[in-house]
């Protein structure tokens, strides 16, 4: 293997940087979906056939996890790391967590069953990172889907915390919840 | 009389076939030659003990070897505790180690047992992928008395160290360079059903223009052995690719982990960029 020295002008040799969040929340509650609107390579979808009492829900789950990618600039690039749902796969969690900016806690407005489990996943993560965060209340196009303000309630989450309106499968309603989280993000920052 | 002679000649593959064949019973040690390739950066001299045709003990010169070291390696105790339990016991035998750890509640007699063998176990193994050294064996020379030993019957050693062997050769033909960063694939839609080990996951976790292979796995602590299964893992399910043009010199010398303390600029950078898709 032959090496060429690359040596270049201090002003084209900016690395390349990347950053990362994290898009998680329990199972089937729009993840993949989230990523998928937004990442411009397909996302990886690790996903396989799931056992018989949550086929009702849907057929596939992932298992591993699913990442986006979005181009920022020449330089610039941000990672969207999805969880998977299952809790079998929650040593990934805090492995996962490790730098990121930021994270989404997506929970699904239609099935208030699984609102226990995703504040239990938000405070897992809590735990890990003190990065901003936001909530999104996904599904909004359901006629069944719970309001954000009372998905709020319901979470028993402070009124500071932000629980958006969300629809995984459309960019716009996935840039919003981005924009939201990253504005936060913002706030903290003091240059 | 001792046996002398180069591993480029004498594989340890016929070293210890003979060992075994022979029962024989003594020290062999080996040192490795600049030149050769050792997976997890070893360039000290080795010794393992035998009894009878049966491993019972393995060391790199100059690293310490008590019982307490060995299964920090291993991962069987915490530095902490280790340093905890040679501060009670003056007299250093292994004997004497193993007995305070097991009356401390820290472990069992057969955790220790395993833990020693493992260690044992990953020193022989990393020995055959050596591929050049002068070796010698000492007859009947045995292991300090106050070590502890472990017999280990050498079959099944020659068996996995071949394929450890053929796996590190075919590692290094597949990534001949550590020194290399590695990037997403751009098509990885066609990736179905694959599940990833833990350290797979931290080595994505890891993935940035800026790391090298070689400091995601001295991050991660991982040898060369396996940071490069791991990396080869990747690229074989089609996730990873490697760069091709390696550095000159890495834009940030230690590995930059990934960072949370990102400038106002940088984020507005981002949110622009969000903005305009
Ligand atoms: N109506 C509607 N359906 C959605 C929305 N987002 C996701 N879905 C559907 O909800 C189901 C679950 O979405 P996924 O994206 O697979 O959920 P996930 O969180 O990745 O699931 P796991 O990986 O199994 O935890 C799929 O059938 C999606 O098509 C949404 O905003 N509205
Ligand atoms: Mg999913």
């Amino acid at each position: 293997m032959e090496y060429v020295a690359v040596r270049c002008a201090a002003k084209d040799c900016k690395a390349m940087q990347t950053v990362k969040m994290v898009v998680t929340g329990p199972f089937a509650a729009g993840k993949t979906e989230f990523i998928g609107s937004i990442s411009e390579i397909a996302v990886v979808r690790t996903e396989r056939k799931i056992s018989d009492e949550t086929r009702a829900v849907k057929a596939q789950t992932t298992v591993a996890m699913d990442f986006g990618r979005i181009t920022i600039d020449q330089d610039l690039v941000l990672y969207l790391f999805g969880t998977p749902g299952q809790r079998r796969f929650d040593f990934m969690w805090e492995i996962l967590s490790e730098g990121m900016l930021g994270f989404v806690v997506m929970v699904d407005a239609v099935r208030p069953e699984t609102f226990r489990e995703a504040r239990s996943i938000l405070d897992t993560f809590r735990k890990y990172s003190e990065t901003p965060f936001v909530v999104a209340a996904n599904k909004q196009d359901h006629p069944d889907a719970w309001s954000p303000e009372d998905m709020k309630i319901a979470l028993g989450l402070d009124d500071g915390i932000k629980v958006l309106p969300c629809i995984a499968s459309q960019k716009e309603s996935v840039k919003y919840v981005l924009l939201e989280l990253l504005y936060s993000i913002l706030e903290r920052v003091q240059d | 009389m001792a046996l002398k002679g180069n591993l480029r000649d004498f594989s340890l593959h016929q070293l210890l076939n003979l060992i075994n064949l022979a029962h024989k019973t003594g020290a062999l040690t080996v040192k490795p030659e600049k030149a050769a390739n050792s997976s997890n950066g070893h360039s000290a001299p080795a010794a393992l003990f035998f009894r009878e045709g049966r491993l019972i003990h393995a060391f790199y010169e100059g690293k310490p070897a008590r019982l307490t070291d060995v299964l920090v390696q291993v991962g069987r105790l915490t530095p902490e505790q280790a340093q905890a339990v040679r501060q009670r016991s003056r007299i250093d035998t292994d004997k004497e180690l193993g007995l305070l750890l097991i009356h401390n509640g820290f472990l069992s007699q057969n955790d220790i047992i395993q833990g020693v063998r493992g260690y044992l176990l990953e020193t022989v193994y990393h020995l055959f992928t050596w591929s050049a050294g002068d070796f010698r064996f000492e007859p009947n020379e045995l292991p300090p008395e106050e070590r502890i030993t472990v017999p280990l019957s050498l079959e099944n050693v020659i068996l996995e160290g071949n394929r450890r062997q053929q796996e590190w050769e075919r590692l290094l033909d597949e990534i001949p360079d550590l020194d290399v960063s590695l990037r997403f694939a751009e098509r990885p839609s066609h990736i179905r059903n694959i599940s990833l080990t833990r350290e797979e996951w931290q080595v994505i976790s890891f993935i940035n223009a800026r790391n090298t292979i070689r400091q995601i796995g001295e991050y991660l602590m991982l040898d060369e052995f396996q940071i490069r299964r791991v990396t080869h893992g990747l690229k074989q399910n089609g996730l990873i690719e490697l760069m091709q043009s390696p550095r000159a010199e890495p834009a940030i010398p230690k590995a930059p982990l990934p960072g949370v303390k990102l400038s106002r600029g940088v984020l507005l950078r981002i949110i622009d960029g969000i903005r305009r898709r």
